[in-house]
């Protein structure tokens, strides 16, 4: 296996904090990852690492098929990693322009090649027109996409960007993600995307690894981390959640919104219920479903998010379509929708899919 | 998960460069740690050399007679200037903050100048000023037959006076700072509850302002201990006069040594001292950026005691001065006696300039290099060892010297063992090379400061990328750090430069026999009389003096804690 990222084992502590530990991640050539996790979680601490800006206390960091840091098997600096970076207030060098900028990572190459590349990166990113500008002469979004050039320039192994959409306006980060994401696919660059945003984290990577308290607690494909989280905390981490308990019931397990599963190997667990997984219909003849009352009403522009408490109290939210509106205080009836199997945790665990 | 919280998403904003620097080697880097090291090294060698010859001949003690009454002396004028700072400079900087008077928003400002008169120059104004052929003394002996009054502020008095008005606005400064600060909300509270605004001052704001006072004092003493020059026009006979005249006198490494461990006990006491005045709490200028609230204005003749209270201070330790040198300076001219003197005069100013301009260039790039390797590193060994190097401004002045003189007498001594006849050839006569030396070790700090302040406005994530596109630490030093810290740079070339100017106790003490600097020209003439002759080399001092106090003015107004904060 050619992983163009490989580390194994890599703990890091500062003083008594212990940010990551023995952690093993892989990342294939030319995939883009994302990691997401809470503030403190390690993940900037982990970009760090592979970067060479944190020596790590164990374990070793393979940047391609060069062992970079490892107990014992000597250190690389970063300038010698062969490893871009992209930091979340762009870090341009202010006193140089853009042109400037990018070439500062080409400076062992002939000035002609420095200027094809220059102008080769910056069409990259759509901005060919700002190469003799100085950075405070571009919007925050340009900026991106400069330092994002920047770090393209020299064709490096792998390219590391920590948090780099979060400093732009809202209406702005959509665009410039999806620009980066194409600017990434087009030159087949490895990257690895560090992020506390989960749309962020499942719309850009192959891979997500969801990071708490320094470990990555599930690495998978989008689709798995958000449809099968592996924790209560990936669950509820990765997208809005509502845990009901569930018991054995009539035919399988069951939860106050009816019938989860047939099987009934489990006893004491509870339920992964997200808002798209839940409908609400008005009580009628041939309907079915939980009894509860409209508690309150978000509206959310594209959907609009129904709390409802059912019976026993608890609460638990519906995205229903734009065109839909119950009022506080509506009965409906609540269930899980048509071909949803929800995920069960016991504990905080996950419990495996019934193999069946 | 709280755990490790600074590690993660605060990581890289600007300013956060310091936060996650807790371990002791940093990212490797060895060599830049390892130089920055040595810089702190090389820079302690002269205090550590001093404390080991003074250890070293402990068994025969060579010490002057009068000891117990220089050490009380000096007791004496450290809490005498302590004592005159205190009530100016905190009683200035409370009447320009709480309260409205004529010229109010100009004396807050001006009221720093007196800080550009060097305590030499002053000090010989009022020697002309007070003595028996002053005009005051004149005055005072046709009005009531007797002089003795007005002639105690050329006697020793004088000197406590002179230091106490050129020293008192690093106190006013500090005390300002803080009472615009967080002293501001805690006063308007107090107020509210209906304290008098005497109360409020007295058991609100002075317990707030103690640590800015503690800071402002200890600045303070530290430069009346470095001082042996302007104490000796009145006659003063300090520890530290003690270290020179021994130097000078007898050339005996062993008393000399003895007597600058002495002069570093009164330099620890002090520091203890603002240490303990301190107490738990830290100097915080974290409120300074509110806006002050409006001050009482003051009615009637109390503006007017304000005005006069504030203009005396400033006549007397700067505008009243500044006005005798132009005067003297230009009657010296028109008479033109002075042509014999002119030549040295020349003479002079081409060595300080020299001087001034090595000392600039070495202390920046030593201070360039210190804080880029602390960049480089991150370490926390690195980071104590960059405190280190600023600690030569805290140092006594005869410390230094002596300490330079020894460490290079200690320095031909192995060359010498080594085969070289002679050695360095530099050392007893003085040397110019010593000079520079003292002179590093003295200024490497405001240089640091001025250099490692320029430097947090780099985002560590501009380092970075540098790093990542394959800068080695040099080129990024060349291409990244050099360039975005000019600023700084400058501003520390040039309050080096004006510091090593103005400086006179160290040229005293290491200069080569015959090599006179305008600071030891004005001295020179002063001690001879030659007043008039004295005022237009005073008077250049003072003009460049007054830079780096522009700077200080700048900080002001922006609200800011001055440089070199408790250093």
């Amino acid at each position: 296996m050619s992983g163009a990222v490989t580390l194994r084992g890599i703990s890091k502590s500062y003083g008594e904090t212990l940010a990551v530990s023995e952690l093993d991640l892989s990342v294939e050539q030319g995939e883009i990852v994302a990691l997401i996790g809470p503030s403190g979680c390690g993940k900037s601490t982990l970009l760090r690492l592979v970067a060479g800006l944190e020596r790590p206390d164990a374990g070793t960091v393979a940047v391609g098929d060069r062992l970079v840091a490892g107990e014992g098997q000597g250190w690389v600096p970063p300038e010698q990693r062969r490893v871009g970076m992209v930091f979340q207030e762009h870090a341009l060098f202010p006193h140089l322009t853009v042109g400037d900028n990018i070439r500062f990572g080409l400076d062992r190459q002939p000035r002609t090649e420095q200027e094809a590349r220059v102008l080769e990166v910056l069409e990259l990113v759509h901005l060919p027109q700002v190469v003799d500008r100085y950075p405070h002469e571009l919007s925050g979004g340009e900026q991106q996409r400069v330092a994002l050039a920047r770090a393209l320039a020299p064709r490096p192994e792998v390219v590391l960007l920590d948090e780099p959409f979060s400093s732009l306006d809202e209406s702005l980060r959509a665009r410039v993600r999806a620009d980066t994401v194409t600017a990434l696919r087009a030159t087949g660059t490895t990257a690895l995307l560090v992020t506390h945003d989960q749309t962020e984290a499942l719309s850009i990577g192959d891979h997500v690894g969801v990071m708490r308290a320094g470990v990555i607690e599930q690495w998978g494909r989008p689709v798995e981390v958000f449809e099968r989280p592996v924790s209560r905390f990936v669950a509820s981490f990765m997208g809005d959640a509502d845990f009901l308990p569930a018991s054995l019931v009539d035919g399988g397990l069951g939860c106050e919104l009816g019938l989860v599963t047939i099987r009934t190997d489990v006893s004491d667990a509870e339920v992964v219920v997200r808002p798209h997984e839940v409908s609400l219909r008005l009580p009628a003849a041939g309907i079915t479903g939980a009894p509860a009352v409209v508690d309150r009403v978000e509206y959310q522009g594209p959907f609009i998010l129904h709390t409802v408490r059912l019976a026993s109290g608890r609460t638990v939210r519906s995205w229903q379509p734009h065109s839909v509106r119950y009022p506080v205080g509506t009965e409906v009836l609540a269930s899980i929708a048509a071909g949803i199997v929800p995920r069960l945790l016991s504990g905080d665990a996950a419990l495996a899919d019934d193999p069946t | 998960m709280e755990a490790g919280v600074e590690t993660d998403v605060e990581t890289d904003r600007p300013g956060a460069g310091g936060g996650r620097a807790t371990r002791l080697s940093g990212t490797g880097r060895p060599g830049w740690t390892a130089l920055v090291v040595v810089i702190a090294l090389i820079v302690s060698v002269p205090v550590v050399s001093v404390l080991v010859q003074a250890l070293a001949s402990a068994g025969n003690l060579a010490l002057p007679g009068n000891l117990g009454e220089m050490v009380l002396t000096t007791g004496a004028l450290l809490a005498l200037v302590g004592l005159g700072t205190a009530v100016l400079g905190v009683g200035l900087a409370w009447l320009v903050t709480a309260y409205d008077f004529p010229g109010r928003r100009l004396f807050s400002w001006m009221l720093v100048l007196p800080l550009a008169m060097p305590a030499y120059v002053l000090g010989f104004l009022f020697l002309s000023t007070f003595g028996p052929a002053g005009v005051p003394a004149r005055l005072s002996r046709s009005a009531f037959g007797g002089s003795g009054a007005v002639e105690v502020l050329s006697g020793w008095m004088g000197a406590p006076v002179v230091l106490s008005l050129t020293l008192y606005p690093y106190v006013y400064l500090l005390s300002r700072a803080a009472f615009r600060g967080q002293g501001q909300v805690t006063w308007d509270a107090a107020r509210m509850l209906g304290a008098s605004p005497w109360r409020a001052f007295r058991q609100v704001l002075l317990p707030l302002a103690r640590p800015a006072l503690a800071g402002g004092l200890a600045v303070v003493m530290m430069e009346t201990l470095t001082d042996f020059a302007t104490v000796q026009y009145f006659g003063v006979r300090t520890v530290s006069v003690g270290v020179y005249l021994t130097w000078k006198g007898t050339f005996d490494f062993a008393s000399a040594a003895q007597l600058s461990v002495l002069v570093l006990a009164f330099a620890v006491m002090v520091l203890t001292g603002e240490r303990l005045l301190r107490g738990g709490a830290r100097y915080d200028a974290r409120g300074a950026h509110r806006p002050p609230a409006a001050p009482t204005v003051l009615s009637g003749v109390a503006r007017w005691w304000a005005f006069a209270a504030a203009a005396s201070v400033l006549a007397a330790g700067f505008v009243l001065p500044v006005v005798q040198l132009v005067w003297w300076a230009v009657t010296a001219t028109l008479t033109d006696s002075s042509s014999l003197s002119t030549g040295r005069f020349a003479t002079s100013l081409t060595n300080s300039a020299v001087m001034a301009a090595l000392a600039a260039l070495a202390c920046v790039t030593l201070a360039l290099l210190v804080t880029h390797g602390v960049r480089m590193t991150g370490g926390r060994l690195a980071r104590t060892a960059a405190q280190l190097t600023t600690f030569g401004y805290a140092v006594p002045g005869a410390v230094i010297g002596i300490g330079v003189l020894v460490s290079f007498a200690a320095l031909d001594r192995s060359l010498e063992g080594l085969g070289v006849p002679g050695g360095t050839g530099l050392v007893v006569t003085g040397s110019v090379i010593g000079l520079l030396a003292s002179y590093v070790v003295r200024f490497l700090a405001p240089a640091y400061q001025a250099v490692d302040a320029s430097f947090t406005t780099i985002s560590p994530s501009v380092t970075n990328s540098a790093f990542s596109l394959g800068a080695s630490p040099l080129r990024v030093l060349r291409r990244v750090h050099l360039p975005l810290s000019r600023s700084g740079i400058a501003v520390a070339l040039v309050l080096v430069a004006v510091d090593a100017v103005k400086e006179l106790p160290l040229v005293l003490l290491l200069r080569p026999f015959g090599f006179t600097t305008v600071s030891v020209w004005v001295y020179e003439l002063a001690n001879e009389n030659f007043w008039e002759q004295a005022a237009l080399p005073a008077l250049l001092i003072v003009a460049l003096a007054i830079i780096p106090v522009f700077f200080l003015v700048r900080q002001v107004r922006l609200a800011e804690p001055p440089r070199q904060v408790g250093s």
